[in-house]
């Protein structure tokens, strides 16, 4: 329960100020969501995909701490004008890299990112029912990682719940 | 990283007015305390008290006089029972770890609430490890604790029971001398210490009156230098040290003793009690206008901890819904308002406050706390301020949000 200290860096400083590809995508062509409002950690994205694959468009919306919508906000930049195999490649460290580095306890912001992202674009196969050869049925680390972020999340609320429940005989 | 620090600090240039409300977690110290302090780093009581010189017996009698002046403010009988330790958290560590290991043949059973603060949590965690039982006792929704459980949790194993007279986060003023009585009702023999550094300058605290054994002050908290803390014992209860060392006058705590951190800390007690009064009308006055302003100007928000005076004079916590509370204290620091948030986001695991969950709160609505301490300094113009801000930052976090609530 202990605090870590966070110096962040300018860029995410920058990006949690102005950040670039705020708000929802009327026009989206897929949308996916990673987190949890319990983990305090949530991250949509809306990407607008063109009939060769590329993303033309892509925002996000965070409820989060500065690290998430820094981490967020740079990913909408980095998967932009990529074809769809290339945005899937990026991983959690170069998102971090990009934001000129994350204090170590904010890691998961940078997984959760890439997580909510790689699941947009399965989500786009899956409603085109095709399946690029690139594209394996085994989810990828920062998949995994935002499932059990939401796993944890959900079993940390139910045991309060309970707790609660028990202490007052309601709810 | 240190480049990344630089850079943060200097994105806050050009702010309109800075208000600091976080004495929660360090304070400034006023220039009128550290006045105070200097001579006696440079040219006064600077001996060891221990020796036998005229620096070391100024030193001794200063420390004698400080403690005499602290064991007048606590109601303490004699100087024996004032103990300087280098902060709460020492006290706090020294009350629990030394008392159960010196009493440790009467019972392994230790009972506290569920909303102490960290050092009285961990330290009863260590003891866990050793053999000691530990049992927390749960507060209702206003962070009361449960008298019907505390009276049902201690036994004639019960060695020491710790419940902080004003809790830290939600301001929450216990019913310490009720719990006192219910416990030495039921087994005389058990030792009682309250966490008082919330308390102390805030409401009266008085260690005869309350009936404990053992209480902690902290400097820092009512404005004075960091690195001081008392740990009062009354007399005749046994207390082991936790370090050992060279003793001097702190019989609980070896080392050379810092004679201007004391007086600095005599220096604040000073200034909190003198105009007691007038001091704390000032504060309520403060937390009131922040405690209906804001909702006044933010929707959905929610009180954490009781109203009235059953609630410290300078604790303001809110919860922001659907607003996370890490990203709302750094774009509170940015129009130059700082604060701090039980947030899971500013700590160490993904977990936020355990004095929210305690009172009911859910993982949300403790993401989304803010805590302000308001002081004797601040003035109409800063809390105007405070409110000014405020909506904006919410606002604007709030829009980025993919769940809106009911928000505009």
């Amino acid at each position: 329960m202990s605090r870590a200290p966070l110096p962040y860096s300018s860029k995410i400083l920058e990006l949690f100020r102005n950040p670039k590809n705020l708000g929802k995508m009327e026009d989206a062509t897929v949308s996916a969501v990673a987190g949890s409002p319990a983990c305090g950690d949530l991250i949509a994205f809306y990407l607008k995909i063109s009939e060769d694959e590329v993303i033309e468009k892509a925002s996000f919306e965070s409820y989060g701490c500065a690290a998430n919508i820094a981490t967020a906000s740079i990913t909408t930049e980095m998967v932009k004008d990529k074809k769809l195999e290339e945005a899937w490649k990026i991983s959690w460290k170069r998102v971090a890299d990009e934001v000129g580095g994350l204090p170590t306890v904010k890691f998961h912001c940078g997984i959760l990112s890439v997580g909510a992202i790689r699941r947009a674009i399965r989500e786009f196969y899956k409603k085109k029912s095709k399946k690029p050869s690139w594209l394996h049925d085994e989810l990828t680390f920062e998949e995994k990682h935002a499932l059990e972020e939401e796993e944890l999340a959900r079993v940390l609320s139910k045991k309060l719940a309970t707790v609660l429940s028990k202490k007052t005989g309601k709810e | 990283m240190f480049e990344s620090v630089e850079e943060l600090i200097k994105a806050h240039r050009g702010i309109e007015r800075e208000v600091y409300l976080d004495v929660e977690n360090s304070s400034a110290t006023p220039a009128e305390i550290v006045d105070e302090m200097i001579p006696y780093f440079t040219e006064k009581a600077y001996g060891n008290p221990t020796m036998t010189h005229k620096p070391g017996w100024m030193a001794y009698e200063t420390i004698q006089k400080a403690s005499e002046q602290v064991a007048g403010y606590v109601g303490a009988t004699s100087v024996e029972e004032i103990n300087f330790t280098p902060s709460e958290t020492e006290a706090n560590n020294l009350a629990l770890i030394g008392t159960a290991l010196a009493n440790k043949k009467k019972g392994n059973r230790i009972v506290i609430s569920e909303i102490e603060p960290l050092s009285i949590m961990f330290s009863s965690k260590m003891l866990e490890k050793y053999g000691f039982e530990v049992e927390k006792i749960p507060v209702d929704r206003e962070g009361f604790v449960s008298l019907e459980r505390l009276l049902s949790a201690v036994d004639k194993e019960t060695v020491l029971v710790s419940i902080m007279l004003v809790n830290h986060e939600i301001g929450t003023v216990e019913p310490i001398r009720e719990a006192v009585e219910i416990v030495k009702e039921k087994n005389p023999e058990i030792l009682f210490h309250t966490d008082a550094s919330d308390a102390y300058g805030r409401i009266p605290v008085n260690a005869r009156e309350l009936g404990v054994d053992l209480m902690t002050l902290s400097s820092y908290k009512i404005l004075g230098p960091r690195g001081v803390g008392v740990l009062y014992v009354r007399e005749g209860v046994n207390v082991e040290r936790l370090l050992e060392g060279q003793i001097g006058t702190q019989k609980l705590w070896p080392g050379v003793e810092n004679v201007p951190l004391i007086i600095g800390f005599l220096k604040a007690s000073e200034l909190a009690f003198r105009n007691f009064d007038e001091n704390i009308s000032q504060m309520k006055k403060l937390r009131a206008r922040l405690m209906s302003g804001i909702p006044e100007r933010i929707s959905e928000t929610v009180l954490n901890g009781p109203r009235g005076d059953e609630r410290a004079p300078d604790n303001v916590n809110i919860s922001f819904l659907h607003c996370e509370g890490e990203a709302l204290t750094i774009e509170l620091s940015l129009k130059g308002v700082y604060v701090s948030s039980g947030s899971a986001c500013t700590r160490l695991i993904l977990q936020p406050s355990q004095v929210l969950t305690a009172i009911g709160r859910k993982f949300e609505e403790a993401h989304g706390s803010i805590l302000m301490k308001v002081t004797r300094y601040h003035t109409d113009d800063d809390i105007e301020y405070v409110l000014k801000v405020f909506p904006e930052a919410v606002k604007r976090l709030r829009a980025m949000s993919p769940i809106k609530g009911s928000v505009e």
